[in-house]
């Protein structure tokens, strides 16, 4: 056998164990494998995607006539809990949005406050998870404006959005809620919508506030917004992985 | 056996890419030469490769199960689909049973091997001049398109010192796939991220919108299934183990030439051709 041949036999297999290495380094964290590629794979996606794409770069904008007849309202499509069904029946005027947690000055604003502050409006679309994609026009206040009128405190880093409804339609299920970071949070389409279509926002699409997050996906958009809580880490969250879904095994930074 | 290892130009065989890695042919008994093929980086990206667009298919498959239908446009045309895909065997999915979460994350950790592995092979690729000498079709090659066409048609495949280099439909193939099939399977991907077409939406517009590249990005998957069968049946028909060897150790055994024999003249002005 010659050295040559020798040679290459021995970088096969170096190369072999390398492959090894790799995949007893996959399952190191002690999970399953599936969660292991999730979070290489999460925190590769989230990195790269900050790293190339800009913090202002736009979501792509659609032409009015470029709505969708039909935008299938997905998940939960009609809170069970008491408190909602009161504040909906009474057409939301009790409605409060708190805005609290690591801010200097907590809010509690009607969605009159909310209509009389600038609004942002926006032909977008909605990318759900399972494949599908409509079309709408939003309009509502930049959660940023919400952000500097309560005034961030130094250590602030994720935005949490409580919502009222559970997917179980139920009173007593697991309420739904998202996070976002700091730089979605500030992004110029980032928006609390009030309105859908020119139309105030129904009750099926997450009335009477939901949020929109256009450079994510379809479950990061929480509907049925009952307090938005500043937070300083995942642990002050209400569950381990910061949103319903990703709770569930989804990935928290929806951005593919 | 290092004693027997010629130089290609003292055997008058022609000085092919191949050749390029610095190594020789190696006369084997009974007329046949062995010939270093397929370099180390080529031969690990090729099975890195296969096990990455395996998984992602595999996956893919249990993604398009969570909404098993297809669109033309920017969006879904809820109860009047383009396709309706019919359920999908259990064995094909990744993980076994329709599992969104588990696909996805299964799906983008490959989708990244695919892409950092697809990035090193393409540099290696164009920086060593092999894609011009191993895979760029000559005009000797197109020209002879159409006998090649007749050739395959007859399952015709050389063995000998024809098969040294790649055919001009191999390397029509090949070259499909590697600058166009494979390339389009990362950019219709691309497109349906959110968070892309914040930079790349320019491409979401080429394509007709986001439901177009999720339908051409199946599309382009369907292709690489398509290639893989002719693929792996042509590796098995025209010499298993010689095929396999070759992707494996790179080396790669042409039989001893018959044609003198026969008195076949086409492939005479071919040999004496440098690729």
């Amino acid at each position: 056998m010659s050295d040559m041949t020798f040679n290459r036999r021995s970088w096969l297999a170096r190369a072999g164990a390398a492959v090894g290495v790799m995949t007893l380094a996959a399952c190191q964290r002690g999970q399953t494998i599936s969660e292991s590629l999730r979070v290489s794979a999460e925190a590769l996606t989230r990195r790269s995607q900050r790293l190339l794409i800009p913090r202002e770069a736009l979501a792509p904008e659609y032409k009015a006539t470029e709505i969708s007849a039909f935008f299938k309202p997905n998940g939960s499509i009609d809170p069970a809990a008491s408190e909602y069904v009161t504040l909906r029946d009474a057409g939301f005027a009790d409605y409060r949005l708190l805005v609290d947690g690591l801010v200097e000055r907590p809010l509690s604003l009607s969605l009159t406050d909310l209509r009389e502050r600038p609004g942002r409006t926006q032909i977008t679309k909605h990318d759900c998870v399972e494949g599908w994609t409509a079309i709408g026009q939003w309009t509502g206040v930049r959660l940023e404006t919400l952000l500097d009128e309560a005034g961030l405190k130094p250590e602030a880093r994720y935005i949490v959005f409580h919502c009222f409804d559970a997917l179980t339609q139920t009173e007593d299920g697991p309420r739904y809620y998202e996070s976002i970071d700091l730089i979605d949070a500030r992004h110029p389409q980032t928006i609390l919508a009030y309105d859908m279509n020119g139309e105030t926002l129904g009750v099926p699409h997450g009335a009477p506030l939901r949020l929109r997050v256009e450079r994510q996906l379809g479950y990061k958009q929480a509907k049925y917004i009952r307090r938005i809580e500043v937070v300083d880490s995942f642990e002050a969250m209400p569950g381990p992985r910061g949103g319903y879904w990703p709770d569930r095994g989804y990935e928290w930074y929806a951005g593919i | 056996m290092t004693d027997r290892v010629i130089d290609q130009a003292t055997t008058g065989s022609p000085p092919g890419p191949s050749g390029s890695a610095g190594r020789g042919d190696r006369i084997l008994p009974g007329g046949r030469v062995d010939t270093y093929r397929h370099p180390p980086l080529v031969r690990v990206s090729h099975w890195l490769n296969v096990t990455a667009v395996i998984i992602l298919i595999m996956s893919g498959l249990n993604i398009l199960l969570a909404h098993p239908h297809l669109d033309w446009g920017r969006v879904t045309n809820f109860g009047n689909h383009w396709v309706d895909i019919p359920p999908i065997p259990n064995w094909l999915l990744i993980p076994q049973g329709r599992n969104l979460a588990e696909a996805r994350h299964w799906h983008f950790f490959f989708a990244w091997v695919f892409v950092i592995n697809g990035l090193i092979y393409l540099a290696y690729g164009f920086i060593s001049r092999r894609f011009n000498g191993r895979l760029w079709p000559t005009r000797a090659d197109l020209a002879g398109f159409w006998p090649s066409v007749k050739e395959h048609a007859r399952f015709h495949f050389p063995k000998d010192e024809e098969a040294r280099n790649y055919n001009v439909i191999q390397k029509l193939t090949y070259v499909f796939m590697i600058l166009v099939v494979l390339p389009m399977m990362l950019i219709t991907g691309l497109s349906m991220s959110p968070g892309f077409n914040a930079v790349g939406g320019f491409l979401l517009d080429i394509m007709g919108g986001r439901q177009s590249a999720r339908t051409l990005h199946f599309i382009s998957g369907a292709l690489i299934v398509g290639f893989i069968v002719v693929h792996v049946g042509l590796v098995i028909w025209t010499g298993f183990y010689n095929n396999m060897r070759a992707m494996i150790t790179g080396w790669f055994v042409l039989e001893p030439s018959s044609h003198e024999a026969e008195a076949a003249p086409a492939p005479a002005d071919r040999k004496g051709e440098p690729s």
